[in-house]
């Protein structure tokens, strides 16, 4: 390709962003394959995807995290950026991030958040801050904030600090000089905002585009994206699949890039059609996020909960296991142990026969500086004693006996548990609880950094156990594993249990047409 | 299902079968590894520290025969035997991911208690070390009430209660040392009986070092004290009540450093006011390298035992060759800072939270 006469490049002058053959790889997975993605000048562009699709990566090469493979290249403004991305760089040439953390101080002032980068980067020896705060005010009104600038962050509303945020990534880009464009990237700001606070943040992204600054706009919500972008990109593990107007697209073009095809490999046991006696009766849970929502998980039946990124799902393990505290709420355990979930720990529901296995594997499931055998006996200790005390070699043979049931590779009891790979990391947390013989099991994201063999594993093993009559419930935003392992599925929006799906139904395609159309539904 | 769908499937399958040969192999390579028995490496990590003090006596030994003879360190043994109890005492509470500054405090008031009680109150002398003892479980109770139920980072909570019994200290002692002939059949049962020419005071020491060796390695508590250090959000999601186990470690923690307190009464024959605060440094120093030893990586009795003498012994030699007593600070001081280099070298160097 001879640059200077290529059309591409002709045409993308005119551009904000133009990222051409990106690619990134992690150990041996590519996470980003040759993505080329465009952003006009003036326009509002969509980043869509599911999780894994690579659009986080994608973010992250942009703001600096990942240093990209060689062979790509990204042209701001008709610039290049040297790769890999150093982020005074970005931001020198008009690129600027607001994260879902939005990186604010809460302890300190608006006006001292919105001056943070001036005041730790230029000399200053005397601050008026009259001045200071009688300009940050001036500014925020020019964007329709009307804002105390002396009040502390933290007495913001969570809208407010988002939009607080946006404002001050836009302004600290600098006034749009000489041409030179400004580009902010708003990486899912708006999961944990109420409806108003999303309508709020939309006028507010309108007007900065009236500005003349360019955005991208990253989100799981596709009625959110029709709403307020002009293009849309969507990307689908790690490869780019389509680019809409978003004027001319129907939700459904979008589901269906979202979501693609693939082929199935495990299934669970068929539901036998009689009715079963309930493993578990929950009601009234309510948390904040989350409920009131009752629902019941019948013997030997698995359960999915699904929902998009704050619609309150991955709360209820947590929640119905004691782990996190619960407003209110009961649950009724095989018919005969009651709980009030304001007053439940996590001993009292291992004591009922209930289990849970957290999504973070080394930071809540298991200690990783442990061995395999210390994490696999915890909750059997007494189970392991002899005259003596602790049998260690009833402890080692009980080990070894598990990793063989459970496939565990390496089956070595004594290497530290942060020695495995993710996969049998988790065959053996799942060991752990499986052994209990437990009637409840909850599962948050059971597969989440599991290679494939080992999920097949995984689910088998699940399997076995509702067969043995144990109810489970698996919270997971992996609509194609729900679609797999589960008997029924109810996905959660804002906090409610808006669709519940099983049989025929029950698809990775319909999963997501209820997730992704939840949230203005029930708004 | 169409034919590409079939042949991705195949292909996916066939690779899956690979994989799996292959693991097998590395499985056989890995299960024959451990039959063999030793591990040169491994070995080497957990027993450096007494090969390191053997060649340290030889060194020294080279300059000063006197290390060469038995009788420095039966008095060596029997003296320092008070901070391997007071380390025992430490390394509970640091287990369960909790630092305590005030066991020296605990310490020296337990002393201070067994003395007044006995000399000036004419107490029985039973009686005045079963109220020190108590007097030890209260101080960890307060450590912990402040800790877990006002969440308060224990570094500062057992700083403020130790720095608070020191007054208390300088307050009941009116700042001299108290001695009194009643204290000799304390004295009797802990420093002038002897076995093979060593103090009892040293053999309680082994005692309870076996003692806590035991209920750290052989019961479920100790095993739940470990989860508790290493991983709280673990523990707690297994069903561990944290809040009573770190509670009860505290406590524990009081209740052996008192001890540690009757024994110094017991090996002095008096209690003074200041000189067991000293002894603060050189547990801490020996627990963080004792957690290097033995169980590495582990805060562990045997470690702990093995780390307070060969401390100890590098002091002797240094005396030996004519040393001023700074020497005791230079390596005490410097021992704490290399023993925690090298469990962080252990652990990957991780951030300490």
């Amino acid at each position: 390709m001879i640059p200077s006469a290529s059309p591409k490049t002709e045409s993308s002058l005119g551009d904000a962003l133009v990222v051409e053959n990106l690619s990134k790889r992690f150990g041996g997975a590519l996470a980003l394959r040759s993505v080329d993605v465009s952003v006009r000048r003036g326009e509002v562009h969509g980043l869509l995807g599911s999780n894994g699709s690579g659009k986080s990566t994608l973010i992250k090469i942009l703001a600096g995290f990942h240093a990209p493979e060689p062979g790509g290249r990204i042209c701001l403004f008709g610039a290049d950026l040297p790769l890999p991305v150093h982020a005074e760089n970005a931001k020198a040439m008009g690129l600027a991030f607001v994260h879902q953390n939005l990186a604010l101080i809460p302890a300190l002032s608006l006006t001292e958040n919105f001056r943070l980068t001036r005041l730790s980067s230029e000399p200053n020896w005397r601050i008026s801050w009259q001045r200071e705060h009688d300009a940050v005010g001036d500014t925020l009104a020019r964007y329709g904030l009307r804002l105390n600038p002396r009040a502390p962050v933290s007495s913001l509303s969570a809208a407010e600090q988002a939009l607080f945020a946006i404002v001050r990534a836009v302004e600290d880009l600098g006034a749009d000089e000489a041409g030179r464009g400004r580009l902010l990237v708003l990486d899912e700001p708006t999961p944990f905002l109420p409806r108003v606070g999303v309508d709020q943040m939309f006028s507010l992204v309108r007007r900065v585009v009236a500005e003349g600054a360019s955005v991208i706009f990253v989100s799981h919500d596709i009625d959110e994206v029709m709403e307020i972008t002009d293009r849309a990109s969507v990307l689908r593990d790690g490869a780019l699949v389509g680019v809409l107007e978003t004027r001319a697209a129907t939700s459904a073009d979008f589901v269906e890039r979202i979501i693609g095809r693939s082929v199935k490999l495990f299934h669970v046991h068929a539901l036998a059609n009689t009715r079963r006696a309930p493993a578990a009766e929950i009601t009234d849970v309510t948390s904040p996020g989350l409920g009131p929502v009752s629902f019941e998980i019948g013997k030997g039946e698995i359960v999915g909960v699904t929902g998009l990124i704050g619609s309150g799902f991955d709360r209820v393990c947590g929640v119905v296991y004691g782990a996190q505290a619960a407003t209110r709420g009961r649950v009724i355990v095989d018919q005969t142990d009651a709980f009030d979930l304001a007053h439940i720990d996590p001993s009292a529901a291992i004591a009922a026969g209930v289990v849970y296995l957290p999504a973070d594997r080394l930071g809540a499931a298991g200690v990783g500086g442990l061995s395999v055998a210390e994490n696999e006996m915890l909750p059997v200790l007494s189970r392991m004693r002899n005259r003596f005390g602790l049998d260690r070699k009833r402890i080692a043979r009980a080990a070894r006996d598990l990793g063989v049931t459970f496939d565990v590779k390496p089956n070595a009891p004594a290497l530290p548990l942060a020695a495995l790979s993710g996969g049998n990391q988790q065959k053996a947390l799942m060991a752990k609880w499986l052994q209990t013989q437990p009637k409840l099991i909850l599962l948050d994201e059971p597969t989440q950094g599991v290679d494939v063999g080992a999920r097949q594993q995984l689910f088998a093993a699940l399997d076995a156990a509702s067969l043995e009559g144990a109810g489970i419930l698996v919270a997971s935003t992996d609509f194609e594993q729900l679609a797999q392992i589960c008997h029924r599925v109810i996905v959660f929006a804002r906090g409610q249990t808006v669709a519940e799906l099983s049989g025929a139904h029950l698809t990775k395609e319909t999963i997501a047409e209820c997730c992704y159309h939840s949230m203005t539904r029930i708004a | 299902m169409s034919g590409s769908d079939r042949d991705a499937l195949r292909a996916y399958e066939e690779r899956i079968a690979a994989l799996e040969g292959k693991l097998r192999a590395i499985e056989a390579r890995f299960d024959g590894a451990p039959a063999r028995g030793f591990d040169f490496k491994s070995a080497a990590e957990k027993y450096g520290l007494i090969g390191a003090w053997a060649v340290m006596i030889l060194l020294f030994g080279l300059f000063t025969p006197t290390m060469f003879s038995w009788p420095p360190y039966t008095s060596m043994l029997g003296f320092n035997a008070i901070i391997v109890v007071l380390t025992l005492g430490l390394i509970i509470p640091l287990t369960a991911g909790d630092f305590d500054l005030s066991v020296a405090s605990t310490l020296t008031l337990s002393a201070m208690v067994v003395a007044i009680l006995n000399v000036k109150e004419g107490v029985p002398i039973a009686v005045a070390v079963a109220l020190a003892l108590f007097v030890g479980i209260i101080i960890g109770a307060v450590n912990a009430f402040f800790i877990i139920y006002f969440r308060i980072h224990s570094l500062i909570v057992t700083l403020g209660v130790g720095y608070f019994v020191n007054g208390v200290i300088l307050w009941v002692s009116n700042s001299a040392v108290v001695f009194g002939q009643s204290l000799s059949s304390l004295v009797g049962v802990v420093f002038s009986a002897r076995l093979f020419g060593v103090a009892l005071l040293f053999w309680y020491a082994l005692i309870l070092t076996i003692g806590l060796w035991y209920f750290l390695e052989y019961t479920a508590a100790g095993r739940r004290l470990l989860f508790v250090g290493r991983g709280r959000e673990v523990a707690r999601l297994s069903g561990v009540k944290v809040e009573w186990v770190r509670a009860g470690a505290l406590v524990g923690a009081g209740l052996i450093s008192a001890l540690s307190g009757v024994l110094y009464v017991g090996m002095r024959g008096s209690a003074d006011p200041s000189s067991g605060l000293s002894f603060l440094l050189p547990a801490f120093a020996a627990a963080f390298l004792g957690s290097t030893v033995i169980y590495p990586g582990r805060f562990n009795p045997w470690g702990a035992f093995v780390a307070v003498y060969f401390l100890s012994t590098g002091i002797l030699g240094l005396n030996f060759l004519g040393a001023d007593s700074y020497v005791q600070n230079l390596f005490y001081g410097g021992g704490l800072v290399i023993a925690v280099s090298i469990s962080q070298l252990v652990r990957k160097r991780q951030a300490m939270d």
